[in-house]
């Protein structure tokens, strides 16, 4: 059962800025992150990688490492567990056991340049990686595919062999390129063909990186028991243990997984690579601790980005703005173990707008390039790029308006999802009037700098959000303060706004709250930080706890009293008589008569939350480009996006900025850039060329909120939508600066200069 | 990384005698900036590291009477952007230790170890062939043993130069600009800042008296070639010729001409040989402006 | 039999002033001035990004200059004089950037945040009042992949306006 609220419009704590808990360790240097954890005995490990992007492995040597001063031990997949070819769950969703196994320690194939083949453990870091070197493999090198085009040729080998007679390979015709769904709802092939106004289009995107600045860590040591301790930068302690577990076939329960503070993950930090390396390094070693840190190049080609692939759509409207179908076909690129999130891509293709006749085919491609792992409303962006890049084009083809037309489709509560869901309260109405009401709408786009062209875009985007498994204790301290432990890793601010929500259910300050985020064995099982679901459903968890610390209080109340519990009433942080105005008693007095009243008061919140409430979004991009180089500077930007509720603004300005900064970096210049025999060839920061300080302007930020009626306090998530208008938003301003549609990213100078190349020779 | 030793003479003939001494398992750093990286990836296995920075001749700047300057070869960007005097008679270099790096790598970034690392995008280099510089050499076989070398015959291909066994760069020496000379340096990235090169120019131009004709010039290109590129077919284009959009274009033209470079992830051939003539271009008038002074 | 000795050329003894205290220790030739501080000083404050010069979250001042300490040899700091994040609260409070990135929930997840301090403090000891773009370009050479800049070129604004 799904409990609605309804929504308040005051508030003491929700919607202030207090300074984040834990604010003042992450300004003076003394948070500890995960490569920070020094433990007694501890020796460093290091990574060998493949430096093939498709080989078999034929043979590892490994005796010359071994022999080394100073290497404490060298494993291999041989010294993982013997991985059965069979599904397990691993939190993320289903997958093969073998697979999770061989994409930490590579087994019979190197699927990727950067795939893991072995592991060394020595007295230091840079004796580890010396060591590693030492280590000789001999490969067999095979054909590599680096995109789909490559998936197609019939030629190409088989990346999996367990998929060759699968039958989404079989109904594709090829190993690589496995059919996973097909979504459709009324007739869209007839409605097409009756549709006043048809366009279509293809769109290609490369895979790019989510770039968080931390490496991926990991500190594992075991006991002699046979417990298993771990130090990691995660985005979920919890899903760490269940997968550690899983490729150690080990019970969940004897390991405990520690989450120091983490560097940026968005859903990269959600899989694990090195932990268990350094767990197999510990025990071969003598249960010494073992800590791994993952060298940037080594992110970028071993750790998950996000799926690039290829977008086929097709859209129809009736000659009065009327949007009646859409046909699309999305092929995104796994990486060598499946896993694109192409279900998600399915998901929100068309979930802004009521479109009658739709249909959606989703194929998953295996290519030799790293596991794709989630990145901020994974799949989301790509299919956003196709859809309001073509809605662009249909309205400049049919002469519609183009914010009037997606006000006229805009999806809202009713409106069927392309995948079939049903539309719940959402905001789309709300953010596209918004929109409309910036200063940035209604403002100029200003002169253009000598020589360059301005242009403006805007686009929309939409993310689902997820609710899931949290879990919050609470104790309260004779001064009236409470301690809360959660198990949410804190990635951008959440101790802020669990603790706020907290306050406000409790009618005391933020800074009355104390949060800290524990290990394993602490607190009760907790999803991941990710899918925009810990303000939400963590704080759901807390408001539980808090609901219940009152109700505790409330008997206190009634035995300090010597009244019913049934007549006391809490309002506004004041315990009082129903019955006798005299009797009333504030928080955190009644806090300090605990003794008096029966002892030490603990509550406990959990959730497990189905529903969660789905996010909109609309950005508006002035950009100007110099035609001669395609240089290409965003100069204005503004995010419009439904929060639901905002309990910390602060935050969700951040959350907003952040994932339109991430955007506009995909949109321009982010990419793998694979090299002809597939391998990487920007994998450092100088060549992936992520947005600097200079890159960007002031980024504005309007929240909407339209509160989720499933949260107590009508919370969505904010965390992931503002990465997904970006790149139609900048590929739209650009088709208006320069007049050319550009379908592929990065829309990099190279591209821009082409376009302009051959529309001038032609 | 193999491990290395660290060693910090501070006699020009204490650091030849340790590079000689390991030839090439060893490598001389000023700011470290391109070496420690290219050791920590591997690319070669080191058995010293010679830091120069305490040797007094490779860390001065000195202005000669004449209007000419010595830049040691280990003296920092910050430094060479800091003295007025290179701002005021040397604006092209400024242009390039200005956007090397960011604040941090100019630092300790040198523009003797950016010519050093002979990279064909580097941004320091162009400009100095614009300049008309020359790199004085020590080497082994006792004090007398320097070698003068015209910067633009210095890179012999990409990371390649014309160092030998036990060689050092100690500075690069520029001749004083004379009246009527402008130069400047302009690359072209992606981003606004932190990165190499797609393509680069380093112009210099020699005006008559009265600003109207060309008398001289030196082009050169960056990232278009295995080294920095001097383009005389550029110049040429130039020299002789009243100043104007024409003239001015069909050196341009000359220098994307030139330009034969490969395509990799930070640009294609056909963009670095459009960007080459772009960047001509707008060098050699940016260069007509700061002669016309 | 395992060592715990670390193979390799003889370490480099060092004497150098590290936030104002001094210091003296043995350093491995090939170590970076960053694992010096995380390891050998005991310092993790200034955090690992990339190892090569490009994110600037190990940004340290080095007598007075900002530089990524990736790139800096341990052995390099012999007489001279370093200053980490650490180094900058005194016992009276936080420094003005400090409490400025606060207010101004100028971090996220804060791993680029001890860079960015670091990096700013440089700018404001020597311009006390820089405008917007110069910052941006101050800053260029430090990476941040939470906040899209923005809280983080308004915090050091703010600060700027309290120092002066």
């Amino acid at each position: 059962m799904v409990a609605t609220f309804e929504p308040k419009s005051e508030y003491k704590v929700i919607g202030t800025r207090p300074i984040r808990h834990d604010g003042l360790d992450k300004v003076t240097g003394r948070a500890i992150y995960g490569a920070d954890i020094k433990l007694p005995s501890m020796i460093w490990g290091a990574i060998l990688r493949s430096p093939h992007a498709h080989a078999r492995i034929k043979s590892i040597d490994t005796s010359a490492a071994e022999a080394m001063d100073g290497v404490h031990a060298v494993v291999t997949n041989a010294d993982l567990p013997p991985a059965e070819n069979k599904m397990v769950d691993l939190g993320e969703g289903a997958t093969n056991l073998k697979w999770a196994v061989d994409n930490i320690l590579a087994s019979d194939k190197a699927l990727y340049a950067g795939h893991a083949v072995a592991g060394v453990a020595a007295v230091d870091r840079y004796t580890a990686e010396e060591a590693a070197r030492a280590i000789k493999v001999e490969y067999e090198v095979l054909r590599s595919a680096t995109n789909v085009d490559d998936t197609i040729d019939p030629d190409m080998p088989a990346i999996l062999e367990e998929f060759v007679d699968s039958p989404g390979a079989k109904e594709s015709g090829h190993a690589n390129h496995v059919k996973e769904f097909t979504h459709e709802f009324g007739d869209p092939d007839a409605a097409l063909s009756e549709a006043d106004h048809v366009v279509e289009g293809e769109f290609s995107l490369e895979m790019v990186h989510q770039g968080y600045i931390e490496p991926h860590n990991a500190t594992a040591v075991w006991d002699e028991d046979g417990r298993l301790k771990i130090w990691t930068s995660t985005q979920g302690a919890f899903t760490v243990r269940q997968q550690v577990a899983a490729v150690m076939q080990m019970d969940e329960s004897k390991i405990r997984v520690t989450p120091l503070e983490i560097g940026g993950g968005f859903g990269g930090k959600i899989p694990i690579y090195l932990e268990p390396v350094a767990a197999t390094l510990s025990k071969k070693a003598g249960n010494v601790p073992v800590k791994i840190i993952m060298e940037r190049r080594s992110v970028f080609e071993g750790s998950g980005p996000a799926a690039g692939g290829k977008i086929t759509l097709k859209l129809g409207a009736t000659k009065d703005g009327k949007l009646v179908a859409a046909d699309s076909v999305l092929r995104m690129e796994a990486g060598g173990y499946p896993g694109s999130l192409v279900g998600a891509s399915g998901m929100c293709i068309y979930a802004c707008y009521n479109i009658p006749n739709m249909r959606i085919v989703g194929y998953d491609v295996l290519v030799n390039k790293p596991k794709v792992a989630a990145y901020r409303a994974p799949g989301s962006p790509q299919v956003a790029f196709a859809i309001e890049t073509l809605i662009d084009d249909l309205c400049e083809q049919a002469g519609f308006d183009k914010w009037q037309f997606r006000r006229d489709n805009a999806a809202k509560e009713g409106t069927r999802r392309g995948d079939g869901p049903i539309f719940p309260r959402i905001g789309m109405e709300e953010v596209l009037d918004a929109a409309k009401d910036t200063d940035h709408w209604n403002s100029d786009i200003g002169e253009a700098s000598p020589g360059r062209l301005r242009g403006r875009g805007f686009a929309s985007g939409y993310w689902f959000n997820v609710g899931l498994q949290s879990s919050v204790n609470l104790s309260l301290n004779n001064d009236g303060t409470v301690e809360l432990v959660e198990g949410s890793t804190d990635i951008g601010g959440t101790r802020a706004s669990i603790a706020m929500q907290t306050a406000e259910t409790l009618g005391i300050s933020a800074e009355d709250i104390n949060p800290t985020v524990v290990d394993t064995d602490t607190v009760g099982f907790t999803a991941v930080t990710g899918g925009s679901r810990v303000t939400y459903a963590t704080g759901y968890a807390a408001y539980n706890a808090a609901i219940e610390m009152i109700d505790k209080l409330k008997v206190r109340a009634s035995r300090l009293w010597s009244i019913d519990e049934e007549d006391v009433q809490f309002e506004d942080g004041v315990f009082s008589s129903k019955s006798d105005s005299e009797l009333s008693i504030g928080f955190k007095d009644l806090a300090g008569k605990l003794d008096d009243t029966g002892g030490p008061v603990t509550s406990t919140g959990s959730v497990d939350l189905e529903a969660a409430g789905g996010a909109y979004g609309t950005h508006i991009c002035d950009l100007e480009v110099d035609p001669e180089t395609g240089k290409t500077d965003v100069v204005r930007y503004t995010i419009v996006q439904d929060a639901g509720r905002a309990i910390h603004p602060s935050y969700v300005e951040g959350q907003m900025q952040g994932g339109a900064a991430q955007g506009i970096g995909w949109a321009l210049n982010e990419e793998y850039y694979m090299s002809d025999d597939g391998v990487m060839s920007n994998s450092s920061y100088l060549d992936y060329r992520m947005p600097t300080s200079l890159d960007l302007p002031n980024i504005e930020t309007v929240i909407v909120e339209v509160p989720n009626p499933v949260h107590p306090y009508g919370v969505r998530g904010v965390g992931e939508v503002p990465i997904v208008p970006p790149v139609p938003a900048v590929g739209n301003a650009l088709k208006d600066a320069i007049g050319i549609r550009l379908r592929e990213t990065p829309m990099n100078a190279g591209r821009i200069v082409d376009a302009l190349d051959s529309e001038n020779g032609s | 990384m193999h491990p290395f030793a660290y060693e910090a003479p501070t006699s020009i003939s204490d650091a030849v005698a340790v590079l000689d001494k390991h030839g090439d398992r060893a490598r001389p750093i000023a700011g470290g900036t391109d070496v420690l990286v290219q050791a920590r990836a591997n690319r070669w296995d080191l058995d010293a590291i010679v830091d120069v920075k305490n040797i007094p001749e490779l860390t001065q700047i000195s202005h000669y009477p004449d209007g000419s300057v010595s830049i040691g070869a280990a003296v920092p960007c910050y430094q060479i952007y800091q003295d007025q005097k290179i701002r005021d008679s040397f604006p092209g270099i400024i242009d390039a230790v200005e956007m090397i790096g960011g604040i941090q790598i100019q630092s300790r970034a040198a523009l003797g170890g950016n010519l050093c690392n002979s990279s064909p995008s580097a941004d320091g280099i162009c400009p100095l062939i614009a300049y008309n510089a020359v790199c004085h050499i020590a080497g082994p076989g006792g004090d007398d043993n320097h070698r003068d070398i015209p910067v633009e015959d210095f890179c012999t291909g990409p990371g390649s130069n014309v160092l030998r066994r036990g060689e050092i760069l100690v500075s690069m020496v520029l001749p004083a600009p004379g009246d009527n000379f402008g130069a400047a340096y302009e690359r072209f990235i992606p981003r606004n800042e932190m990165d190499i090169a797609v393509a680069g120019a380093g112009v210099s131009v020699k005006l008559s008296d009265d600003g109207s004709t060309f008398e001289a010039a030196r082009v050169a290109l960056a990232a278009v070639a295995p080294v920095p590129l001097l383009v005389p077919a550029a110049a040429d284009a130039l020299v002789g010729n009243a100043v104007s959009d024409d003239v001015i274009e069909a050196a341009a033209q000359a220098a994307g001409d030139a330009a034969s470079p490969i395509a990799d992830m930070r640009g294609t051939i056909e963009q670095r040989k459009h960007l080459s003539a772009v960047l001509t271009r707008r060098m050699i008038n940016k260069s007509v402006e700061r002669a016309r002074g | 039999m395992t060592t715990q000795i670390t193979p390799g050329p003889a370490r480099v003894h060092v004497r150098t002033t590290i936030n104002g205290n001094a210091h003296e220790f043995l350093v491995p030739p090939y170590m970076s001035l960053l694992d010096t501080l995380r390891e050998i000083v005991g310092l993790t404050g200034t955090k690992e990004g990339c190892l090569d010069g490009n994110c600037g979250a190990c940004t340290v001042s080095l007598d007075g200059r900002i530089v990524d300490s990736c790139l800096v040899l341990g052995a390099e700091i012999d007489g001279k004089s370093v200053e980490t994040v650490e180094g900058m609260a005194t016992p009276e409070g936080l420094h003005p950037l400090q409490q400025a990135f606060l207010e101004e929930a100028a971090l996220q997840c804060g791993i680029c945040t001890p860079g960015f301090l670091v990096a700013a403090k440089g700018l404001l000891d020597n311009e006390p009042a820089p405008d917007e773009h110069r910052i941006r370009h101050w800053l260029a050479g430090n990476l941040c992949r939470c906040t899209g800049y923005d809280k983080i070129v308004r915090a050091v604004q703010k600060a700027s306006a309290e120092m002066s």
